[in-house]
């Protein structure tokens, strides 16, 4: 191909690229940079490899379940191209080690799935002169840009704020089609090549919006601002800061990690299980999507979608022993302050939500 | 005169899952609150108890950031659409 040529792929050869996840968007990126020929990737992920995951995530297989995340992509990797210097790093990203991280690669590909991972990808890619190779997706919608080149704008441009915890659900709580990172990972590894190459028209200063539901893409013009605190005419910015409290998310003060079965508003999976069985009688409240309660629930429970709560939650009686749960645990504990906000005391949340009781108690039901 | 916002996916639950919705205005301000006010659920994700646009949204004008044009005050003019785009972060797991 005369845009790329021997020359084109001595770049490419010569290139690195460190892909922070090797999930949803990292499978199909690093697999096309892998066969592209690029010479050195690098992965970031710290997470095993799970059956939900494989709706997705390419890179792995059946036969990888259980399999750290970073086993599995060197080995598919490797089997694509034997060529390319593979580098695992298996460990979070966090302000401590994302500068040292960054240092040795020429382009970042962000495919993390957290608002706090996202600002801090995009501070050191600014901080370390690292062009970003963006994407992100939420259910069926994608979005794709090239941020923190010189002169071009960065994340915080664009969101100069992170919504507050729970506004946005994550893939885990909302769902994804799987077919969608694939394009958006892709767009991600493309954007990479052309940046190692210097070819074409990157998406600086473009964010691509993909609906593929609709199959429409659209374009939305992106400015640096000069006032950026992080990449503008006159930083505040300079160092990495602490993320989780920058996106208002606080470790909660009574958690003991040894401990956590000791939280008074907490019961695990195992525990349930061992009331119901003693005939402890326990209202077992599910507040997920109809959708999802199709899929697998705890037999005998009820169904009040968290959206719902406000407006039925009258029907639950408040003098009954009350489980709620939800997919992991994240929005039952958002119902338990609810209904402890109107009144109710005997309230427990399922730790882990219905995956661990299908992990721990019942793994006949599927999971997702 | 009758234009269209596109409304994201993660707001879609609040337009009763309807991807773009018709109102009217002379100005994104006066579009943005016919809208909240058609999908009263929608205000507190776009706006903050102070009244004033949330800062993880983003609206455009066709496909220019309002903040670059003339903001709430922007004109709009007849087959103008505007976009809402709110910053999401899936992409892992």
């Amino acid at each position: 191909m005369p845009e790329v040529g021997i020359d084109g792929q001595r770049k490419l050869k010569a290139a690195s690229v460190l892909c922070i996840g090797a999930g949803g968007l990292g499978s199909p990126a690093a697999m096309y940079l892998a066969a592209a020929g690029v010479g050195r990737i690098g992965i970031v992920d710290f997470d095993v490899v799970d059956y939900s995951n494989l709706q997705r995530q390419l890179l792995h297989g059946t036969p990888d379940v259980g399999r750290t995340k970073l086993d599995s992509a060197k080995d598919r990797l490797n089997a694509l191209n034997p060529h390319v210097q593979i580098d695992t790093y298996e460990t979070a990203l966090s302000s401590d080690n994302a500068l040292e991280l960054f240092e040795p690669y020429d382009v970042i590909l962000d495919g993390t799935d957290n608002f706090p991972t996202r600002y801090l990808v995009n501070d050191a890619c600014v901080i370390s002169g690292k062009p970003n190779a963006y994407g992100s997706i939420f259910r069926f919608e994608g979005q794709a840009s090239v941020f923190a080149t010189r002169g071009g704008p960065c994340y915080r441009c664009l969101y100069p704020e992170p919504p507050p915890p729970g506004l946005v659900p994550s893939c885990a709580e909302g769902g994804v089609l799987g077919v969608l990172p694939g394009i958006i990972g892709v767009i991600q590894a493309t954007e990479t090549i052309k940046l190692m190459l210097g070819v074409g028209e990157p998406l600086i200063g473009r964010f691509l919006i993909y609906d593929a539901l609709r199959m429409r893409f659209r374009e939305l013009k992106l400015r640096r601002d000069p006032e950026c605190p992080v990449c503008g005419d006159h930083p505040t910015v300079t160092a990495l800061i602490d993320y989780e409290q920058f996106c208002g998310i606080r470790p909660e003060p009574q958690a003991q990690p040894s401990d956590v079965s000791r939280n008074e508003w907490e019961i695990t999976a195992v525990e349930l299980k061992r009331r119901t069985d003693a005939g402890q009688k326990v209202f077992v409240l599910d507040v997920r999507e109809p959708n999802e309660y199709q899929i697998n629930r705890i037999p005998g429970s009820t169904l009040i979608p968290l959206g719902e709560l406000p407006r039925r939650y009258e029907e639950i009686d408040r003098d009954q022993e009350i489980v709620a749960l939800c997919k992991m645990g994240g929005r039952s504990a958002k119902a338990v302050d609810f209904l402890r906000s109107v009144g109710f005391t005997r309230i427990k949340n399922l730790r882990g939500g219905v995956l661990e009781w299908v992990d721990k108690v019942d793994p006949s039901q599927p999971k997702y | 005169m009758a234009n269209t916002i596109h409304i994201p996916t993660p707001l879609r639950p609040f337009t009763d899952k309807q991807e773009s919705v018709e109102v009217s205005g002379n100005t994104v301000g006066e579009l943005l609150a016919d809208l909240t006010k058609r999908h009263e659920g929608l205000k507190r994700h776009l706006y903050a108890e102070d009244g004033r646009l949330r800062n993880f949204v983003n609206v455009y004008l066709n496909d220019e950031d309002i903040r670059y044009l003339q903001r709430e005050q922007t004109p709009v003019k007849a087959g103008d659409s505007l976009s809402i785009v709110p910053s999401v972060a899936g992409g892992l797991r």
